[in-house]
């Protein structure tokens, strides 16, 4: 049997590219159905308390109003809401209208339907609340002392706090601001209830089962008869990983009219409705001995969440095994402020914490007077040093080099200040990623038919990465078709099963089903010419190309061997999923950023130059798609290292920047040219075809290879992001 | 939103009558600040007079100078060859406001009445002394990271936004204001106001006048000039703190100087101390940076825009030493 091994990379083009750039993608808020009507939520202004009055009468009135629903008139009318007394469900998903309380500023308050939008806004506009305001916290450092600890027990290997023996040691504190989930399109949803019984949701989601069984739940329903279905998502993040109360509002407030109903947030609601990368504070203790040996490594996080909920992510968790160093403690704990809750945001948890660590590693490096890489090399795990077994495949050490000749690491004078270029400060910086390489369960399904034609179904969404494209292009070397042959549906319930489009999961869950599918459809057809030609032959007598089959020279067509059989279509359903490898090595894929900077020498103004990624993700299944897939993860990174920050005033606990104008997602003139090279070995352990994934490790970096790259052009060592140059002060020497 | 009447204007002649008889009324151009005025209820006139059909899109050399309509769009004056040629500094401010698509809407007569960015402003669910008299100044003990530092008072610390009016203002340009009656010139540095005791007016347009012209004189600056925007990402944001810059050099003298700043008042703001000072010295740095010192004189920060009093002495050195081919 080949192995998909040896795949070749295809540059083939996005299976949706034309239609989401000519508009013929039909997004979630664009489903045209007979009757529709127009949901606007109506946001709380305070960050904390209890609605004592809302005026609803005035909207109700209001020309084309259908209905407000708030807590006023929501009763019992959602079975699951009334089940228990808690204000979340589904463990962190907040009821909408559950009561008259107010956690945080901008939760909804009340929905207007009307028949038109613009009636619908207007009438959001008469709604007007009264509330017995509560002192409120959204002030994460003034609340440090309220933190709990999510996971229980801290982290330690060997000796606590052991940095402090090291004869070179460093103490730093490092802090980020919320990023705020903004991709393109908006959190929206369409739902429509054919009957009591059935419903069918066009939803922003990443996973349509996990959406499907939220909706299911509300009104205890048999799943099946709630379809959710989202081929097309522009751009999620994390955002959509889990539903949030503006889709609960909309398909309760579909319910109670009878009528469809479309909901789609404004880019001022996106603020506090769908979650954000939280504000973390960190400390970092680190030591080495003078020849750069790592002695220990203290690494505390203090992350903000909701009062109602208990987000946690990994922050501390890569600083556990991403280097070779006998004692390691952390610590993560949580601070419950009156604002709305978190959610996972590309490269969640390690994106923070590697910003932390990453920086802390250029900082010792340089009080040791060691080039960065050279540190890094030094100290580089073979064996993971928190279970103790090897890695099924790591190639960071690759990486490293690779990165570096391409950017011309080794040309830069490592003392800071001392490049410059067109008048402004040059400074080179560098810093590594991980996150785990995971692989779900999915199952794919592939089809024949009588026109030659391969149709392969998964119900996994596809937030932006190419997931369509990436199947096909595992079928495309399976068959050794062309991709003009094959259709790939997915994004729907009726299709089969899988995982939640997240956690650089897909390719790795995704393609492996696509792959077992494929292997197992030409095991049919093995099995079918030997029905229909009364002959005994074996698979590997078979060599598949796009027209068909070669059988010891002599060749067989796809659509003859149908005919030959009577059958319209051949068909295969394969899952696939992991099995004892995993407790036998530990799966990660890596990456390395490497950002050259410009900074203006008077006013302390940034620009990145030029960024190189290296990565070790496995095979590449898709290079062209791989490629933008990091390209985006650096524009991300951009952003977070020095643009994007979600500003409240504490006073009032209302963000003063909730708008495009006013939070600084990076713009074109912020993108400097960016290389991307994989190291493109194949996994042997992780899944037949090899692939670990690449999604989140994009991100994960970048913010500390720009921190890093700032210190060596201004001397200037700032921990905490966004890095704008006020913090900078480059006029302050 | 709420609902509003739309008229649409033909002539300059009918705009100024609708002005007189609508007082609550507002004109309405590239609508690129007012239309988001209104979506956020900051705003809500009851009549919108189109007057993008109106004969005011020129742009022309005259005797006095050049003659701008108060319609001609940022873009077009951008790209415009007599301003590229002896007015660089105003091309450069505009291209360096907003974005490409922002710049193809907005007008002139627009980007000068084009109201504060302050967030305080914009949210009506904040207290604000520009858009509700008396209500007080979100700003003032909170996020002032883009506020002002110069001429500001508890009132009101916005600034102006735009790019257009730093240069226009450095540039002596004049503005040509109508009403039903009469005609009347002022200097565009006379034309925006400070917040003193009614933020709520960023200048002294009556609300029966339109903006017809601006006229920029003749000037010797077009071979020194710079435009220098320090902003939070490299375009489509708002300036912490900009300079325009013209100098008219005889050799290394400097026969005269201009010298304004944007991001730091409710007023472009322009720096004429530092202006006298340099007449007659010789570019260097240190007599650029001296300027730099004189101009700060008065400036005082608000708590998260103090770095504004070490960063605009920067940018003016940089406007400077740009201006004169130094660096």
């Amino acid at each position: 049997m080949e192995n998909l091994l040896n795949l070749i990379p295809d540059d083939t083009d996005r299976t949706d590219g034309i239609l989401k750039v000519t508009g013929g993608a039909t997004y979630s808020a664009e489903y045209k159905i007979e009757g529709l009507t127009y949901g606007v939520l109506v946001q709380s202004t305070i960050a904390k308390g209890k609605i004592t009055v809302l005026e609803t009468k005035k909207a109700e009135g209001a020309p084309g109003v259908i209905k407000v629903l708030s807590h006023l008139n929501l009763n019992n009318s959602v079975p699951r809401y009334a089940k228990d007394d808690n204000v979340t469900i589904d463990r962190n998903i907040q009821k909408v209208f559950y009561n008259d309380q107010v956690y945080f500023a901008g939760q909804p308050i009340a929905l207007v339907i009307a028949d038109t939008y613009e009636r619908a806004v207007y009438a959001a506009s008469l709604i007007k609340a009264n509330y017995q305001e509560e002192k409120h916290h959204t002030y994460l450092e003034k609340n440090l002392e309220n933190s709990i600890s999510p996971e229980g027990k801290d982290y330690l290997r060997n000796e606590k706090d052991a940095y402090k023996n090291s004869e070179v040691y460093l103490e730093a504190e490092y802090h980020q601001l919320n990023n705020i989930h903004n991709p393109m399109e908006l959190g929206s949803i369409t739902a429509n209830w054919e009957s009591d019984e059935k419903l069918t949701v066009y939803d922003k989601t990443q996973g349509v089962f996990g959406s499907q069984k939220h909706y299911a739940g509300l009104y205890g329903m048999d799943s099946k008869n709630v379809r959710v279905i989202a081929p097309f998502v522009g751009g999620a993040f994390g955002m959509a990983l889990h539903t949030w109360p503006y889709q609960d509002a909309a398909v309760i407030g579909a319910k109670i009219t009878k009528l469809p109903l479309k909901l789609m947030l404004t880019r001022m609601q996106m603020f506090t409705m769908v979650g954000y990368r939280p504000e973390t504070k960190q400390f970092i203790g680190i030591g080495a001995s003078k020849d750069g040996v790592l002695n220990g490594i203290t690494h505390n996080a203090w992350g903000v969440t909701s009062t109602y909920d208990n987000f946690t992510e990994g922050t501390v968790g890569g600083t556990q095994f991403m280097y070779k160093c006998p004692n390691v403690n952390t610590q993560y704990k949580l601070v419950k402020l009156d604002v709305s809750n978190p959610i996972w945001m590309r490269g969640p948890g390690e994106a923070t914490g590697m910003f932390a660590l990453e920086c802390a590693m250029d900082e010792l490096a340089f009080k040791l007077n060691m080039d960065p890489i050279a540190f890094r090399l030094k100290n580089y795990a073979t064996v993971h040093p928190v279970n103790n077994l090897p890695w099924s495949s790591k190639f960071l050490d690759e990486c490293y080099e690779l990165g570096a000749k391409k950017i011309g690491w080794y040309n830069r004078n490592p003392k800071p200040k001392s490049m410059t270029e067109d008048g402004m400060l040059v400074g080179y910086g560098m810093a590594s990623g991980v996150f785990n390489a995971g692989r779900g369960a999915a199952t794919a399904r592939v089809i024949l038919d009588e026109n030659g034609k391969l149709t392969i179904q998964s119900a996994i969404t596809d937030i932006g990465p190419g997931t369509g494209v990436m199947m096909k292009s595992v079928a495309m070397d399976s068959f050794k078709m062309d991709a003009i042959q094959i259709i790939v549906e997915l994004g729907d319930t009726n299709l089969p099963p899988a995982p939640t489009q997240g956690g650089s999961n897909t390719t790795s869950s995704v393609g492996s089903a696509v792959y077992d599918a494929c292997t197992a459809l030409k095991e049919k057809m093995v099995e079918v010419y030997n029905q229909s030609f009364g002959e005994q032959k074996v698979y590997d007598d078979f060599k598949f190309n796009k027209e068909g089959f070669n059988i010891k020279g002599k060749s067989f067509s796809y659509v003859d061997l149908l005919k030959k059989a009577g059958l319209k279509e051949l068909e295969v359903t394969r899952e696939s999923r992991s099995g004892t490898e995993r407790q036998k090595y530990v799966f990660n894929s890596f990456s390395v950023h490497f950002t050259k900077v410009h900074v203006h020498p008077l006013t302390g103004m940034v620009k990145v130059k030029e960024v190189v990624c290296a990565l070790d993700a496995g095979k590449i299944i898709s290079e062209k798609q791989a490629r933008s897939q990091m390209i985006g993860g650096v524009v991300g990174g951009i952003g977070m290292a020095l643009t994007e920050e979600g500003v409240y005033d504490h006073r009032y606990g209302v963000y003063t920047n909730n708008n495009f104008a006013d939070y600084h997602v990076p713009v074109h003139a912020d993108i400097p040219p960016i290389d991307v090279l994989f190291v493109n070995k194949p996994d042997p352990y992780i899944n037949p075809i090899g692939a670990k994934g690449l999604g989140e490790v994009s991100i994960i970096g970048l913010a500390p290879s720009i921190a890093n790259a700032i210190f060596h052009a201004t001397g200037k060592r700032v921990r905490d992001l966004p890095i704008t140059l006020d913090k900078i002060a480059i006029w302050r020497d | 939103m709420i609902n509003f009447d739309y008229i649409r204007m033909q002539s300059v002649k009918s705009t100024v009558k609708a002005l007189a008889k609508f007082t609550d009324a507002k004109m309405i151009a590239g609508g690129s600040n007012l239309i988001d005025l209104m979506k956020r209820n900051v705003t809500a006139p009851t009549k919108l007079i189109d007057i993008n059909l109106l004969p005011l899109k020129y742009i022309e050399q005259s005797k006095e100078g050049l003659r701008i309509g108060a319609l001609a769009l940022n873009s077009q004056a951008a790209d415009h060859e007599i301003v590229k040629n002896k007015f660089p500094l105003l091309a450069m401010a505009i291209n360096a406001g907003a974005s490409p698509q922002l710049r193809n809407m907005a007008s002139f007569g627009g980007n000068m009445m084009q109201r504060t960015r302050c967030t305080y402003f914009y949210d009506t669910s904040m207290p604000c002394n520009k858009r509700e008299p008396n209500s007080g100044c979100g700003a003032l003990n909170g996020i002032n990271r883009m506020h002002a530092i110069f001429g500001a008072n508890d009132n009101c610390i916005a600034v102006n936004p735009s790019d257009m009016n730093v240069a226009l203002i450095a540039l002596d340009a004049q503005v040509v204001l109508l009403n039903a009656k009469k005609e009347r010139k002022m200097a565009f540095a006379d034309f925006h106001k400070l917040a003193e005791d009614t933020p709520n007016l960023d200048n002294h347009l009556q609300s029966n006048e339109m903006i017809v012209e601006i006229l920029i004189p003749e000037n010797n600056f077009s071979k020194n000039s710079y435009y220098v925007k320090v902003r939070d990402r490299n375009s489509y944001a708002f300036a912490l703190v900009s300079v325009a810059a013209g100098l008219e050099l005889e050799g290394k003298t400097i026969k005269n100087a201009r010298l304004a700043m944007g991001g730091v008042a409710h007023k472009p703001w322009r720096l004429y101390d530092a202006e006298n000072y340099l007449q007659g010295k010789e570019i260097n740095t240190e007599t650029f940076k001296e300027a730099a010192k004189i101009a700060m004189k008065g400036a005082k920060g608000y708590g998260h825009n103090d770095f504004k009093l070490d960063l605009a002495p920067a940018s003016i050195l940089e406007a400077l030493m740009k201006a004169a081919h130094l660096s």
